[in-house]
């Protein structure tokens, strides 16, 4: 195994090569205009409200501004190579996720989730840093795969021995803080499905017995992996956390398709995703009304029991149109509960329209994109199937909850990355920002005095 | 790898497009229909978020908003509640509005694009909610309440020249104001007012008919007028007492003394039954139809700006029960505003204004949007016929069934009138008093009037318009005169 920036000596040359641009310059620039247009949200919200700007708008914007520089500083010393766009893409989200907090808090002052947000926030860019500083090169994880998936069931299991939050075990309280583990097992169980698959790939991919058209690996090579996988579906589905099951499952099968190269084990993934939908949709009560309400939206209304939460969320996008009321003067705190965190978007849809939607989805897109090209870039296994799954982590999360408040899926709970309320989530998106700049890093700086491939 | 690292990047590039045609539906081509649910409280919210514009009465607003703080902010308050309720209606956060509330919600809530300085803004803000100057006396108004007193009637009088409404009271009333609120105390009022067997929500003046018993001798006379039946007020009319129905052997008295062979002016001012039974079938079902019609009964399009009931005047009749329409009876039937409007077409001349309630409209800042209009006028009778039957109303007035209708300083105009109703006549009568009024020295009538009392709770044989309606009428238009 070779160590990132050294190059073998026989391609080198005497000539001297123009280095590669190391883009820091647009990185800060891209930085500065996120910060700048997450302070003009949150003063649009004041004068929206109150019509004077929020007392608090040059704390903000000094706060955000100091942590973004701090990230960026740790990328210039650490990762100078690594791709300008992820830093400022989660600042941008992050930053327009406070201030869509700090915006339904306003309309419910007794419970003000703002602060703590900005603490996590905190928090997560601080573990950002350390991840750019301490992980020089990200081939490490490899060697922790084992350590990664045991700390992950760990975390996984954690919270049944806590009491259940709205039906969900899923979160563990500590000193009045409340933590949801679930959300650091994924970056965990990312790192141990691309050093398996990486691993084994071969021997997924060419030995085992051969059924109609699919070659199935044998079970010494299977075996622990599924079961590791199985072990944490079963886990969730048990705490009933669905939307992490759901994303485990895509996670599997993404990189299992990745690995392989096997279009057969996506459609076994289907059918087991169809399979498993259809069973825990007709034995899971909780389960079962979610799917009732996706498919008669209204179903609550025409029975007289007024609109449930996928109602008003409908209802709130509805209103938003085109371009959206403005920040600030949308209803959709009509949802109530869980408006901060699982409806989230729901305010960015009504407030900002279809227009800040669709930018926001772009955003993500563009996070995920830059995944992986980070992944193409890349040439060894292990970084390109954890740069895969690290994108597709976002990518399916933001599929999951976008397309179950607009009412394209199911609903099932869980957290838009950035925007939404919730510590656990911030912070383990966080680390997986750090961890794509590293792999980015790697993939721009192995060519680097070195001819193009 | 690598081509399947592309394959799953564009399988992420699919779900996003998901989203984006998904978001794409639920906010632009089902906005429409989500923003018209019922259960989207958006538009109330918007709705109440300001304060509704005022009604007003003589200058002074008799309406008023409340900021309760609550989602929906605003409530509608009332000055006089029940005094002016049959003109305001109510404008209820749970149950609608109505009457100028409802007809005049569009200017009082703001969205009138009218308000607005740029037209084409009105979907997306709504100008501050602008007032409704009425056209109503308050003078007037409160004396037709203080009159009606705990009666069950209504009251409606008219400017003739104009056909401004000047009173438009019905009793027993309520205070819209307890249905402002979407609260159970506005459930709980909503529910006792409509469970209440003397329909205090119901519009008297302009929505309910009653048999205008004789009081529609005063259309009557007009037919037999303008046809020419009758070119001699003061010549005999060569009619039996008792009168026989043609066609039929039921036969037809009166409650005064020597109609038969009455003059016109006796049998007005006496009230004679046959007289009059005799008149309209002597006159024909088409004229008396016409002449009816003239007067605004079988109108079915009549606002003010909210609907008035239709009154009618049955055109598929035989001789016998066109004789009894004649006398305000049979299927004949009329609210008061309508017979304040025949009232009014006498004292003017013969000529007829449609009656309206709305004066003008204004902005928040007092600035006119919009005027009362160009109401038209309608020549209902000949003009001579009107200054005849201004000489018989008077006469009823001075001399016959009317006396409690005079005012001293002022020529009064009236009729009287006691339908009788309900299965074989066995109900209280219903008393009424169709009126105008002249001060002296004034170029023309100032007001015109008509008044119904359901049932007086005295003995039947007391019961009459002379006694229970005219008293109120002149209070209503002694109020005119001096204000």
């Amino acid at each position: 195994m070779t160590q990132a920036g050294t190059a073998p000596p026989a391609s080198r040359t005497a000539a001297p090569r123009p280095r590669l641009p190391r883009r820091r310059g647009i990185e800060l620039a891209l930085i500065v205009l996120a910060v700048l247009l997450s302070v003009y949200g949150y003063c649009a919200v004041g004068l929206a409200r109150t019509g004077s700007l929020p007392p608090g708008a040059a704390g903000y914007g000094a706060g955000l501004g100091a942590l973004a520089l701090l990230a960026h500083l740790a990328v210039r010393l650490r990762a100078p190579y690594a791709d300008p766009l992820p830093l400022p893409i989660a600042v941008l989200l992050n930053g327009l996720g406070l201030v869509l907090i700090y915006r339904l808090d306003l309309q419910t002052p007794a419970d003000r989730a703002a602060p703590a947000q900005l603490v996590w926030s905190t928090l997560g860019v601080g573990l950002f840093i350390v991840v750019v500083l301490v992980l020089r090169d990200h081939r490490v994880l490899q060697r922790y795969a084992y350590v990664c998936v045991a700390a992950a069931l760990v975390l996984l299991l954690l919270p049944i021995l806590f009491p259940a939050v709205n039906g969900a075990r899923i979160w563990i309280r500590i000193a009045g803080f409340s933590i949801q583990p679930g959300e650091f097992a994924k970056v965990l169980l990312a790192v141990f499905f691309a050093a398996y698959l990486a691993a084994n790939r071969s021997a997924l991919a060419y030995t085992g017995r051969r059924i109609w058209r699919l070659q199935f690996p044998t079970g010494r090579v299977l075996g622990p992996i599924v079961t590791i996988w199985l072990l944490s579906v079963g886990v969730l589905v048990l705490e009933r956390d669905l939307g992490t099951s759901l994303l485990f499952f895509g996670l599997f099968v993404v990189l299992l398709y990745v690995a392989t190269g096997r279009t057969g084990w996506i459609a076994v993934g289907l059918v087991l995703a169809v399979l498993g939908a259809w069973a825990v949709g007709h034995l899971e009560p909780h389960v079962h009304g979610r799917i009732e309400d996706w498919l008669h939206p209204f179903g609550t209304i025409d029975a007289g029991q007024g609109p449930n939460q996928l109602a008003q969320s409908l209802f709130a996008f509805a209103a938003g149109g085109m371009t959206g009321t403005g920040l600030g003067l949308g209803h959709s705190t009509l949802i109530g509960f869980a408006t901060k965190s699982d409806f989230i978007l729901a305010t960015a849809g009504e407030e900002l329209g279809l227009a800040g939607l669709a930018a926001i989805f772009l955003l993500y897109a563009l996070l995920v994109e830059r995944g992986f090209r980070a992944a193409l870039a890349l040439r060894e296994p292990f970084g390109r199937l954890l740069a895969v799954g690290l994108a597709s982590i976002l990518a399916l999360q933001v599929f999951v909850i976008a397309g179950g408040v607009t009412g394209l899926i199911p609903l099932t709970g869980m957290a838009m990355p950035f925007l939404a309320q919730g510590g656990s989530s911030v912070v383990t998106n966080w680390a997986i920002v750090a961890l794509l700049i590293r792999v980015s890093d790697s993939a721009r700086s192995q060519y680097d005095g070195e001819e193009a491939p | 790898m690598a081509p399947y690292i592309r394959h799953a990047l564009v399988f992420c590039g699919l779900l996003l497009l998901a989203l984006l045609a998904n978001a794409a539906r639920v906010q632009v081509v089902e906005a429409g229909a989500y923003g018209d649910n019922p259960a989207n409280r958006r538009s109330s919210i918007a709705r109440y978020q300001q304060p509704r514009g005022n009604i007003l009465v003589g200058g002074a607003p008799v309406t008023g908003s409340r900021d309760t703080g609550e989602q929906l902010r605003f409530e509608r308050t009332y000055l006089d509640g029940p005094l002016y309720a049959p003109v305001t209606g109510f404008a209820s956060q749970r149950f609608g509005s109505t009457f100028l509330e409802h007809a005049e919600d569009r200017l009082l809530s703001g969205t009138d694009p009218l308000l607005s300085g740029f037209p084409v803004w009105h979907d997306t803000a709504s100008a501050p909610g602008g007032n409704v100057v009425t056209t109503l006396n308050a003078r007037a108004q409160q004396a037709a309440y203080r009159g009606l007193g705990g009666r069950k009637g209504a009251v409606a009088a008219i400017e003739p020249a104009t056909g401004k409404v000047l009173a438009l009271v019905s009793t027993p009333s309520y205070d819209p104001a307890r249905l402002s609120g979407n609260g159970t105390d506005a459930s709980a009022a909503w529910e006792r007012l409509n469970a209440d067997p003397d329909k205090p929500m119901l519009n008297r003046a302009v929505r309910q008919t009653y048999p205008p018993g004789s009081t529609f001798k005063v259309v009557t006379a007009a037919a037999a007028l303008d046809s020419g039946v009758i070119t001699d007020v003061d010549a005999p009319t060569d009619s039996p007492d008792p009168y026989r129905l043609p066609g039929t052997t039921t036969r037809l008295t009166n409650e005064a003394d020597g109609c038969r062979d009455a003059s016109l002016r006796e049998a007005f001012a006496w009230s004679c039954n046959t007289v009059f039974a005799k008149l309209g079938v002597d006159v024909g079902l088409k004229d008396m139809a016409a002449t009816a019609g003239a007067f605004g009964f079988n109108d079915t399009k009549l606002k003010v700006p909210f609907a008035v009931a239709e009154s009618t005047f049955d055109t598929v009749v035989d001789r016998a029960q066109l004789g009894l329409s004649s006398i305000g009876q049979y299927n004949t039937r009329a609210t008061p505003l309508q017979m304040a409007m025949v009232s009014a077409a006498v004292a003017n001349g013969g000529q007829a204004r449609a009656p309206y309630l709305v004066e003008r409209t204004t902005r928040a800042g007092g600035e006119t949007v919009a005027g009362g209009g160009a109401h038209p006028l309608t020549q209902v009778m000949r003009a001579s016929t009107a200054s005849r039957l201004r000489e018989l109303m008077r006469d009823a007035v001075e001399r016959g069934t009317g006396g409690n209708g005079a005012i001293r300083g002022a020529t009064v105009g009236g009729k009287t009138g006691t339908a009788q109703h309900g299965v074989g006549n066995t109900g209280l009568p219903y008393a009424w008093f169709v009126s105008w009024a002249q001060a002296d020295g004034a170029p023309e009538p100032a007001v015109a009037v008509a008044v119904v009392v359901e049932d007086a709770s005295a003995d039947r044989g007391e019961i009459s318009g002379g006694g229970d309606a005219a008293p109120i009428a002149r209070d209503v238009m002694r109020a005119v005169l001096g204000s």
